[in-house]
């Protein structure tokens, strides 16, 4: 690394313009969180409901056999069901219940650490409010309305709904011939030319040379060279593979 | 350095570590496999640190971002002993937290039980006054229950069965359903809370005045007053967190509101803890002390008596002493 670069001023730090949610941890790295939505937790929701529903009905069939010991056993599980099915899971299975895990969504901390008993309890506990008057509306109302999606029981338990994300595939970099970029690069130029690179499979022929011709002044060649040209200079930036 | 070479030379310590983090999301991880974890941990930081300081591409700051986080929600997973902590928790944690918050103990405590007291005394002189609050059904039910010539008492007196694992799972979810409810509509700005609180209080008194003024205070008084010492006093705490909550809501101070919010909850789902305890015992004591006939209604008082003495000298005495377990 040359000095030039660790001389550099820290990047500044602007909001992403998407819904990611920003996270410094003690390591001294920016956790990025991507906090689910009404749609995928109302789903997962929904996929935990009947869930519940089944094993009550399995229960009262069964346990119904067993007479008034059955009952008061079953009004047991039927309290441990209905209060405590989303706690337990939340604490035992890192902060997914079944629904949730199907989706792809876990319940975190705001500062990104797992979910834990006081704030599992806490969430949960006040979905009581959520729910009111009916149907969800104030958690809906809620989680519309707050830019980390968050009904009101997560903004009193200081938690978050995110999504956990999977690997992306590997991208193919288009064949060129390494170059060296004409003139110094910052940090974000040079991002912004590696990720042209990489999602240039994703982009249509006629909108790469679009791209690409924004810059064919800077480059001092022809527009139909600049894609060319651009995924040479990535090439070179990457460095022999 | 070209990132090319970066991901060559680092390449195999990250495959490394993400086999470590799917055994552990498995649960499957021994201790063999978790050694060096922390250390791996952090040196993924520092990878993904100098990947952003030089402009490496996104997949592999990406892909780098994905390892950190599973990483740190490994690594920063809550495993507390259980155990220990509910018995310092119990010892002198709750009753600390009680006495901490007793502003809204007090509140919630003066609601509850003097609405209970004066609708009691209330439906004792004036007896017609019960029916203005309960429905006649309910007022018939209640008098069958508390009969003298029952055998057995309380709420499943008349079943004669004897069957008290009916009657300890059916309390369970009744009263610790109503305490949560009491706690959770507190976030609406206290309302909830204060409406459960004197609601509670209100029908509880009533039927205690309407079940005295007719004669069947003996049965009635010598079955409540056991485990009325926990259920009471957890209701009456349960509202107090839900006051909390609405307190917050109402004047957060120099916070925002929903930071106040925040700080709240976490202190009243303490209280709760406590609630849940307390109502555990309730309905184990009202399952299978208060619902026995064997014992004299002197005795029930005495037992009865004593367990109040020990609920306030629990949450005013316990857990001062310099050396309380922590």
């Amino acid at each position: 690394m040359s000095l030039s670069s660790v001389a550099q001023p820290a990047r500044v730090h602007c909001p992403p313009l998407d819904t990611r949610y920003q996270v410094e941890t003690p390591e001294g790295i920016d956790l990025l969180l991507r906090p689910a939505g009404l749609v995928p937790r109302a789903l997962a929701f929904a996929i935990d409901l009947a869930i519940r529903g089944l094993a009550l009905l399995l229960l009262f069939v069964v346990l119904g056999l067993l007479g008034q010991f059955g009952m008061g056993l079953a009004s047991i599980l039927l309290f441990l069901l209905t209060w405590w099915y989303m706690v337990l899971f939340e604490v035992f299975n890192q902060g997914r219940s079944p629904g949730k895990q199907l989706l792809g969504l876990r319940v975190v901390h705001d500062d990104g650490t797992p979910v834990g008993w006081a704030a599992s309890l806490t969430r949960n506990l006040l979905r009581f409010v959520d729910i009111l008057p009916f149907a969800y509306t104030l958690g809906i109302l809620s989680c519309l309305n707050h830019p980390a999606f968050k009904r009101l029981g997560d903004i009193a338990a200081g938690t978050l709904v995110v999504y956990r994300d999977t690997l992306p595939a590997r991208p193919n970099l288009p064949q060129a011939e390494a170059l060296r970029a004409p003139f110094a690069l910052s940090l974000s130029e040079q991002r912004a030319l590696l990720g042209f690179a990489e999602r240039a499979e994703q982009l249509s022929s006629a909108r790469r040379a679009e791209l690409a011709a924004i810059l064919a002044e800077p480059l001092q060649v022809p527009a139909e060279q600049a894609e060319q040209r651009l995924h040479g200079i990535a090439r070179g930036l990457l460095g022999p593979t | 350095m070209k990132q090319s070479l970066f991901e060559n030379r680092h390449r195999a310590e990250w495959h490394a570590f993400a086999g470590q983090l799917e055994a552990l999301e498995r649960g499957k991880a021994d201790r063999q496999q978790c050694q060096g974890f922390a250390a791996a941990y952090r040196r993924l930081c520092q990878h993904l640190a100098l990947a952003g300081a030089r402009g490496y591409s996104n997949h592999l700051i990406e892909q780098l971002q994905n390892l950190v986080l599973r990483g740190h929600q490994q690594f920063y997973r809550h495993r507390s002993p259980l155990g220990t902590q509910l018995i310092g928790f119990v010892l002198s944690g709750f009753p600390r937290l009680v006495r901490a918050e007793w502003r809204c103990v007090l509140a919630a405590g003066l609601l509850f039980f003097g609405s209970l007291l004066g609708m009691g005394v209330l439906v004792y002189l004036f007896p017609e006054l019960i029916y203005s609050l309960v429905d006649p059904e309910q007022v018939a039910s209640m008098e069958q229950m508390y009969d003298p010539d029952a055998r057995r008492l309380g709420r499943f007196g008349e079943r004669d069965s004897g069957d008290d694992w009916l009657m300890f799972g059916f309390y369970i979810m009744n009263n610790i359903g109503i305490a949560f409810q009491t706690f959770a509509s507190g976030l609406l700005l206290g309302l909830g809370s204060l409406f459960f609180l004197l609601f509670n209080g209100l029908m509880i008194g009533a039927v205690a005045g309407h079940l005295t003024q007719i004669g069947y205070g003996q049965t009635f008084w010598s079955f409540v007053i056991g485990h009325g010492a926990f259920e009471l006093t957890a209701i009456a705490l349960a509202g107090a967190a839900g006051l909390r909550l609405g307190w917050a809501l109402l004047a957060p101070g120099r916070l925002p509101r929903s930071e106040a919010l925040r700080l709240a909850a976490g202190r009243s789902v303490r209280l709760i803890g406590g609630v849940i305890l307390f109502l555990l015992l309730a309905a184990f004591i009202e399952a299978y002390w208060s619902s026995m006939t064997l014992a004299s209604p002197t005795l029930k008082y005495a037992v009865g008596a004593g367990l109040w003495l020990l609920v306030l000298a629990y949450l005013l005495l316990a857990g001062r002493g310099a050396y309380a377990p922590d």
